[in-house]
């Protein structure tokens, strides 16, 4: 029996020949992703016992991203925290001022995350880093701060799920319509503790940022990881962009390698799909809500607040005007200087869009875009649950940046393919 | 005497257990303050150190964050017994060295309200209001042995210090 990307990962982490779901392993640890939020706390427990340190200085990247630039007082104490310890302890990457960025699309855009490799970062959508076909996994302060000690961190196997990804998209829909479908088949447990791993033809024709849109919601359907095997794709994404350590193992699954479950979509028939509130998956496609209010759009986050995104929400926007409050919130400074440079920016200030600074921000309800009770907003971001970007009374509506885009011209939820 | 919470809902999310809007601190007793807040505005006022809450599948699904662990356990409550919990947050809290039981049977006869005592070796929910006793399956050895030690960093710093 052979065995999928997800066990080769962890055999080669834990000195294995081979590994088996349910195994518990003790995995060397590759990169280790830090925040403002859930790194202090970290921080402090390593102190109290006595062992602040870290196994490698050049293997921890930094970045303050939630509450970037700091929103409160409190918030400013965190970064303060994090900006001494990353000082004191010369953490080599740390991504300060005006190189900060959200970290999801930070750490592949600056070259931290390599193939075959094990990420683990205090955040559940780190799995995003798994469409670099690296085995990446979010993690609470107390695994942080072991990994930071350590370098090491105990793990359970992780059983794979196979989804395959038929067909090829339609105008107007894009790979975030595609992770919608898949996790309002799935449920938001369909994949509790596995790793899914996405093929197929349409995934083989996608971006490598298309794809991180994809492996950044496997953590919705309750999954450890979401992976996708080593391409040109892949390849071309990484030529001369790696940090440090150049050389990197190109994983694929093997052919006889064993799948807890396989599930197959014809990605021809998805429909650009709207998540209702409160639950990713509650996904329905755009004709069965289309006319429905709303107050607010948002455009950006670790799931879609890459270039690509931008790119796709401007050629929705250009030469409109929207209806509702628009945030475009560019993930990255190196994005915010690209969608600059490509005169994004104008389309979105012609449109009436606010631009906001790299930032987390109101995805998960910090600042720069909040909602009041009552409020509704189309958002690309990630999560709808209750009480997610503000108010426990308002709702979030889950959408690509071309639905969030023509929702945002409309006032109301709007099928993108009428504005492309 | 510990009493039971029950929220037979699925899916109560980190977003529900403790709002981003706190995630500005990561002080227990204040984010104790704030625990269930968005679930149940209440729950706060009534919870008694060592009660239990019981909910539904999937508890703890969403985000990372520890705080959703250490507001409840900053809020006293003994455990949380749920049909199933999110990985995360289930991982979180055996790495902070507090038990979780999962147990179907549990959540299908505890009431709000009831009065329960917990047998942790052995593995059994004594529900003094209805009388019945429920047996659970107690957490794998390697999750036993986290929490004994307090927690993982605690047995970490043990062996580091050697």
């Amino acid at each position: 029996m052979g065995m999928t990307i997800t066990e080769k990962i962890f055999a080669r982490a834990s000195g294995h020949r081979k590994v088996t779901p349910g195994q518990l392993v003790d995995a060397n640890i590759d990169v280790v992703m830090c925040h403002d939020v859930t790194t202090p706390p970290a921080i402090s427990m390593l102190v109290e016992r006595g062992i602040d340190r870290v196994f490698d200085p050049e293997k921890i990247v930094v970045t303050p991203d939630h509450f970037q630039p700091p929103k409160d007082v409190k918030s400013a104490e965190l970064h303060k925290r994090l900006d001494a310890w990353a000082k004191q302890h010369k953490i080599k990457y740390y991504y300060k001022l005006g190189r900060a960025g959200v970290c999801h699309a930070l750490l592949p855009e600056q070259g931290h995350i390599r193939p075959g490799e094990v990420i683990v970062g205090g955040d559940s959508h780190t799995c995003t880093y798994g469409a670099l076909a690296a085995f990446s996994t979010g993690i609470g302060s107390t695994d942080l701060a072991a990994s930071i000690a350590t370098g090491r961190l105990w793990f359970r196997v992780p059983a794979s799920m196979k989804f395959v990804l038929n067909g090829s998209l339609r105008s107007g829909v894009y790979s975030k319509d595609v992770i919608l479908t898949v996790i309002a088949r799935i449920g938001t447990d369909g994949a509790l503790y596995k790793a899914m791993e996405f093929v197929g033809p349409a995934l083989a024709k996608m971006s490598m940022e298309a794809r991180m849109t994809i492996t950044n919601m496997a953590i919705e359907a309750g999954a450890k990881n979401g992976i996708i095997g080593f391409d040109d794709v892949t390849k071309a994404y990484l030529d001369g962009r790696l940090k440090g350590k150049q050389d990197y193992t190109a994983v694929a699954s093997d052919d006889d390698a064993d799948y807890a479950a396989v599930e197959e979509f014809d990605c021809s028939a998805i429909e650009p799909m709207v998540a209702l509130p409160h639950l990713p998956s509650g996904g329905v496609a755009i004709g069965n809500c289309a006319g429905m209010a709303m107050d607010q759009a948002y455009i950006g986050s670790c799931t879609n607040g890459r270039i690509e995104d931008l790119r796709i929400a401007a050629g929705v926007l250009k030469g409109k005007e929207v209806k509702i409050r628009t945030l475009v919130v560019p993930a990255t400074p190196v994005i915010w200087k690209q969608a600059a440079d490509e005169g994004l920016f104008d389309v979105f200030y012609d449109a009436g869009c606010v631009i906001s600074a790299p930032t987390c921000g109101a995805c998960l309800g910090g600042f720069m875009g909040v909602l009041a009770a009552g409020e509704k907003c189309i958002s690309t971001t990630n999560r709808n649950f209750v009480g997610r970007m503000g108010s426990p009374k308002s709702e979030v509506y889950l959408a690509s940046p071309a639905t969030v885009a023509a929702s945002a011209v409309e006032g109301r939820l709007a099928d993108p393919r009428k504005h492309l | 005497m510990s009493k039971a919470h029950v929220y037979k809902r699925d899916h109560i999310n980190t977003d529900e257990i403790i709002p981003a809007r706190y995630l500005n601190t990561d002080a227990e007793a204040e984010l104790a303050t704030h625990c269930l807040e968005d679930l149940d505005v209440n729950f706060v006022k009534k919870v008694r150190p060592g009660d239990v809450v019981v909910a539904g599948d999937d508890f703890g699904c969403g985000s990372s964050r520890e705080h959703a662990v250490w507001a409840i356990r900053g809020a006293k409550v003994q455990t949380v017994i749920a049909r199933s919990f999110a990985r995360i947050f289930y991982r979180n809290a055996i790495d902070c060295g507090f038990y979780l039981i999962e147990s179907a049977e549990a959540v299908n006869k505890i009431t709000d309200g009831d009065e329960v005592e917990i047998d942790y070796d052995a593995g059994v929910i004594h529900d003094k209001t209805n009388g019945r006793k429920i047996k659970f399956q107690p957490l794998p050895d390697f999750a036993l042995e986290i929490i004994a030690a307090g927690g993982l960093l605690n047995k970490i710093a043990a062996e580091l210090k050697g």
